[in-house]
């Protein structure tokens, strides 16, 4: 099944990584990308070499990934998601089963934005993004921007259209010493935004 | 020699011209190879030429292959795959040429309705509805896709865009693998080599044309779309190409003078097209179609080679069969 999921991905998307500021590397790295369709989750997952997928997870917005079988076993069986409440249920931390993957070693795919945008530039960054970084120093923070995606899906649609997409990685960045978390996020999305027309 | 060739059978034929071509091929590669051992990357501008040229050994070495495999399938096998070149090169066009979200539902009929349905066309042989199928049927079509997506912003043009992605890209390529299917009387089997005179006389018409604009450097007639392209190299190239052609009668159903007014033809369409699909490229900001898979968009390029023959085929097939009847 995932080998033909990566076959119609590629088919229809191309699915072309770029890895400009760094290499594609088995270390423990938190990607962040821009949000702009949910396809964004399976092109990145596509375009990584297949020795980092395996120890990639990405996240997934628990209402809309859990909210058909189908969908639900793609998640779990073949992307191995993690999968996130976006609405804040009383007490839990929405970040727990984060922390829980990077703790046992994981990497993973996260969308910093919290949902999808629809604009050209992405949305301000969430906390978590920071919070993680805080709590997992050793863990290096790779942006990326995702090209196109929402061509090949807009909102609201149900039938993808053949684009081509490129996934571009660029040069890890950390949290500076005393760095507070506005500006960090802020940098962080600068990360991203460069990555355009590169 | 000439009596050997003609005891052969027609498949026997095509599959010696086969060995000829993969011959070539490979002794050129080997010396490619050789020349790569002695480059010490020194310098610069040698390595590049290297590298580009290997490039374009190795786009040749593919295209050959697509060639062959179509043909050792079988005409209906060649269709398809020319079917799958044609996806390719559509999904190229329209990445590179920004879409709205209103014309999503005309993108999708584009690709999963139009694209099938003008290879299968072709595969049974319907060649009258093969030719207007797509420039009225379709072209009257897609624009009531559009409309009813509700956006009129910018209509005709990204209606133009989407149905000149089509045209070129579908119903050109399309109309090479419809050469593997047209039945000329006494040339049973014998077609691939029909598809064979088409690329080869196209092919070194562009070269041609290359070699006599660099050689001659005169003032170019469109700067702003080539800064190559001027009517004596022009002409120079469709003359030598056509006699190309000519010389290459033996192979076709025409006779030499046929020969020599078909290859003219499908060196005027295509050298034509190519200009055209200059200036495409031009608006679009871009000089090359891939720019060999360093762009933002991963695009690799198969457009810019197969840009004259999607102008050639169209053309040439059609003055085929209203010339001989078929």
């Amino acid at each position: 099944m995932s080998m033909f999921l990566l076959g119609l991905i590629r088919l229809l998307t191309g699915a072309q990584a770029r890895w400009q500021g760094c290499p594609p590397k088995a270390e423990q790295r938190i990607y962040f990308a821009n949000h702009q369709s949910h396809v964004d989750l399976v092109l990145m997952w596509a375009a990584l070499p297949e020795e980092l997928r395996s120890i990639t997870r990405p996240i997934a917005a628990k209402d809309y990934w859990t909210k058909t079988p189908f969908k639900k076993w793609i998640t779990t069986a073949v992307f191995n998601a993690i999968y996130v409440d976006r609405v804040k249920t009383g007490e839990q931390d929405p970040l727990e089963p984060l922390i829980e993957a990077l703790t046992n070693g994981d990497s993973i795919i996260l969308f910093p934005e919290g949902t999808r945008g629809n604009h050209e530039e992405p949305q301000n960054f969430k906390s978590g993004l920071y919070n993680l970084a805080q709590k997992f120093p050793q863990v290096v923070l790779v942006p990326a921007w995702i090209n196109d995606v929402q061509r090949v899906m807009p909102k609201g649609e149900v039938v993808p259209v053949p684009i081509l997409c490129s996934v571009t990685f660029g040069a890890p960045i950390a949290v500076g010493a005393g760095e507070d978390r506005g500006s960090f996020l802020a940098r962080a999305r600068q990360a991203v935004m460069d990555l355009r027309q590169t | 020699m000439n009596t050997f060739l003609r005891n052969l059978t027609p498949g026997q034929q095509v599959g010696l011209l086969f060995v000829v071509v993969f011959g070539l091929l490979l002794i050129i590669s080997v010396a490619a190879f050789v020349l790569s051992l002695q480059d010490r990357h020194e310098d610069d501008l040698h390595t590049q030429k290297l590298k580009d040229f290997n490039g374009l050994l190795r786009t040749s070495w593919v295209m050959c292959m697509v060639f062959w495999v179509g043909w050792t399938l079988g005409e209906t096998a060649a269709t398809v795959l020319f079917g799958l070149v044609a996806f390719f090169a559509l999904r190229e066009f329209i990445t590179l040429s920004p879409t709205r979200q209103g014309d999503h539902r005309s993108l999708v009929l584009a690709f999963f309705v139009v694209l099938p349905a003008q290879f299968a066309l072709v595969i049974t042989r319907h060649f009258d509805l093969v030719t207007v199928f797509i420039p009225v049927y379709v072209f009257l079509a897609i624009p009531v896709v559009s409309a009813l997506a509700d956006d009129p912003h910018r209509f005709l043009e990204r209606n133009a865009k989407l149905q000149w992605g089509i045209m070129v890209c579908v119903y050109g390529i399309s109309h090479v693998p419809a050469l593997l299917l047209l039945k000329f009387p006494n040339y049973q089997g014998k077609n691939a080599f029909l598809v064979f005179f088409l690329v080869f006389v196209v092919q070194s018409c562009m070269i041609v044309q290359h070699l006599a604009s660099r050689r001659l450097a005169r003032a170019p007639i469109a700067p702003n779309v080539s800064k190559s392209f001027e009517w004596t190299s022009w002409l120079t190239a469709v003359v030598v190409a056509s006699l190309v052609g000519g010389l290459m009668a033996g192979l076709t159903p025409f006779k030499p003078a046929q020969a020599v007014a078909m290859a003219l033809i499908a060196c005027v369409a295509g050298s034509m097209g190519h200009l055209v699909m200059k200036a495409l490229k031009r608006d679009r900001g871009i000089t090359n179609w891939g720019s060999e898979g360093k762009s933002v968009t991963g695009a690799s390029g198969l457009l810019d080679r197969v840009d004259a023959l999607c102008f050639a085929a169209p053309i040439f097939f059609h003055s085929v069969r209203w010339y001989f009847g078929l």
